[in-house]
């Protein structure tokens, strides 16, 4: 069997070019179905790449990398010029391989990142897959799993608004039933919030300058507006607070703050301030259960996390690795395994024919001992050929699958029978 | 015979110390925490052997000693830490929890704790002392949180870079549980004293008996504190493991000196 993948990526391809043969999940489906005549095809297609992969049992099949090009030059149009010197085309073990890494998010632009292995279920979902592609994208959702479970790569944030809805849960656990208090109304705050929600917290207010564009967000994260002077009095109940504003000087000050958090009676408050200038008075980091993290600290906590996923990505490496091995192998197997069929087939003619032989003599035996004998010579064949079956499909996970399974089909005559 | 079983024992209890030192390397996952939880379990198991062992060999109670005593608190310590510390999130609590057993543990076998006692006790001293060590030992359980707490709070309040690699529990779970875990101690140490005034009330006011109603009233009064007017967080945690320092240097002298 043959495996071809041709594909372009955001490590060859500026967006541009990405854009133009990305396709959705029905346009994928579609596409797979036009690919897949006489071979099996599955099209996967992200914000990050479009890579088309091609099977065939014809081993001898090497127009599977054309076709693939050919679609994907196609779907480019006039940038077809522009597209063909970034297209990458591997083949067999190297496109196995590739897919494995894939799906354990180590050729993503964030190493780990978690929305490729949904992606990846999704297009072989979709696909039209044979034998060959059913077993690699199985196995491919197996490794990146593994991946995940089996390393931390996946587990540290890699932006800033998931850093800061991290850093929540790190002072509150669980955000179900934590009120987010929201001040300024712009896109990193909504990015944030959102964030946080999708964490179970709830968006107390969006707190705003000019009220009327505060409800805008207010009503896209489900929350009320509210002005700037009610901060004071939302602080005695808002479990963390993110501010974005414009505002020249802060926002937030120790003074006003004070005695607010007062009345929050030891409860743990988070600001998060992605403002430059801040709008959270650094000041406000000494009160007793305050926690105050600007746009830098927010930044150096990312970039240790993608720092800790990097050491992470080579574990991770080691994993695919492995299980890119274990495709091979199987892979591999498939070379011996019409040989063995033949073998067993071959072995149990033998059989039945000779108890069919035997037949005037066995038919005095009573039943029970009739199915003795069949089982008797059933396991006798089953042990004499288990060895030889294990060997084949050791040699064959090695080079020399082939030529055993030649011997094997000459020894037993097994060519002559075929034929 | 018996005290053979304290080498095991010891062994997991230092393995797992070692293993959560090494696990604090690895980002507090991997398989060095496994190894330490293991080793935890296996301790734990070893040690319940031991005591079995010692109470089916000796006439009494065989704890009544300070050293036997500290035997046993060991034994409820890892025991209470094993209920939940060993789940991922509060891995690293073994860090606090286990030195502590082992070289309590090295201590009990040490004084002649992990041996066969031939002192003869009743019932009631047993209930009155089983109920004050399992009180104590929920109580260092709550500072071993409590100084977890306060690391955290460290981490987050001087924006340390790493505080999402080496994720420890979360701030406000370490709060209530310590709390909680207080609590629970106070309880069971309340049953305990209320025995032992029952029981062996000989009509004078001993330095144990103030030392001991002292501790309790510190701990009763973080408590109401906490309740009435909001003492939490650093403050409480600060209060717990000032508290089990207290007991720890206080106790043994005015119980065991003599």
């Amino acid at each position: 069997m043959r495996l071809a993948l041709v594909g372009v990526s955001h490590r060859q391809a500026p967006v541009e070019l990405r854009e133009r043969v990305a396709v959705d999940a029905a346009g994928a489906a579609e596409l797979a179905e036009g690919l897949a005549d006489g071979c099996e095809a599955v099209v996967l297609s992200t914000c990050n790449r479009t890579e088309l992969y091609l099977a065939s049992d014809q081993s001898a099949d090497h127009h599977l990398d054309g076709r693939a090009s050919a679609a994907l030059l196609e779907l480019a149009g006039a940038d077809g010029v522009a597209l063909a010197p970034v297209l990458y085309r591997l083949g067999d073990d190297s496109a196995a391989l590739h897919l494995f890494r894939v799906a354990a998010g180590l050729d993503s632009l964030v190493p780990g990142e978690g929305e490729i292995l949904g992606q990846v279920r999704d297009a072989f979902e979709i696909g039209s897959t044979g034998p060959l592609l059913d077993r690699l994208f199985r196995q491919a959702l197996h490794a990146g799993r593994r991946a995940r479970v089996e390393t931390a790569i996946g587990e540290s944030p890699a932006s800033v608004p998931a850093a800061a809805a991290a850093l929540a849960q790190q002072v509150f656990g669980d955000l179900e039933g934590h009120a987010v208090l929201v001040v300024g109304a712009g896109k990193m705050s909504e990015l944030t919030a959102r964030n946080l929600r999708s964490r179970g917290a709830s968006i107390a207010a969006v707190a705003n300058r000019t009220v009327a564009h505060g409800e805008e967000l207010a009503a896209r994260v489900d929350s009320r507006a509210a002005s700037l002077d009610e901060i004071p009095a939302l602080l005695a109940t808002a479990d963390v607070v993110v501010t974005s504003t414009s505002a020249p000087g802060f926002v937030i000050d120790t003074a006003a703050a004070t005695a607010a958090l007062r009345s929050r009676r030891g409860r743990p408050i988070l600001f998060v301030d992605l403002a430059v200038p801040r709008d959270v008075d650094p000041g406000l980091a000494t009160i007793d259960g305050c926690f105050v993290y600007d746009i830098d600290d927010l930044e150096a906590v990312v970039e240790a996390s993608l720092a800790g996923r990097r050491v992470e990505a080579v574990r991770a490496e080691q994993i695919v690795a492995v299980e890119a091995e274990r495709f091979r192998e199987w892979q591999a197997s498939l070379s011996v395994v019409p040989a063995i069929a033949s073998l067993h087939a071959h072995a149990e003619e033998i059989r039945t024919g000779e108890l069919a032989k035997a037949e005037g003599r066995l038919g005095r035996l009573p039943e029970s001992e009739r199915k003795l004998v069949e089982s008797v010579t059933s396991q006798i064949v089953a042990k004499i050929l288990h060895l030889p079956t294990v060997r084949m499909k050791e040699a064959a996970a090695g080079a020399d699958g082939v030529i055993y399974a030649d011997v094997v089909r000459h020894l037993f005559g097994l060519e002559e029978e075929q034929s | 015979m018996a005290e053979l079983l304290v080498w095991p024992a010891l062994i997991a209890y230092g393995e797992a110390a070692l293993a959560y030192a090494g696990a604090l390397g690895g980002g507090g996952s991997g398989s060095s925490a496994r190894l330490g939880i293991w080793g935890v379990r296996i301790g734990w198991l070893a040690q319940t052997a031991l005591l079995i062992a010692q109470m089916l060999d000796s006439d009494g109670f065989p704890w009544g000693t300070w050293a036997g005593a500290l035997n046993l608190f060991v034994w409820l310590v890892v025991g209470a830490y094993l209920i939940w510390g060993c789940t991922p999130r509060y891995r690293l609590l073994g860090l606090a929890v286990m030195p502590l057993a082992a070289a309590l543990l090295v201590a009990a076998w040490a004084g002649g704790g992990t041996g066969v006692t031939t002192e003869t006790a009743g019932w009631l001293l047993a209930l009155h002392v089983g109920l004050m060590l399992a009180g104590l030992a929920g109580l260092t359980l709550s500072a071993g949180l409590a100084g977890l707490y306060l690391w955290q709070e460290r981490r987050l309040k001087q924006r340390d870079t790493g505080v999402l690699r080496l994720r420890l529990p979360p701030l406000d779970s370490l709060d209530r549980l310590s709390a909680r875990t207080a609590f629970v101690s106070l309880c069971v140490l309340t049953a305990g004293i209320v025995v032992g005034l029952v029981s062996f009330n000989r009509g004078d006011f001993d330095v144990p008996m103030a030392v001991t109603l002292a501790i309790w009233v510190l701990y009763a009064t973080g408590l109401i504190l906490r309740r009435e007017t909001g003492l939490r967080g650093r403050r409480f945690a600060v209060l717990l493991v000032v508290g089990l320092a207290l007991v720890a240097i206080v106790l043994p002298l005015t119980h065991f000196a003599s």
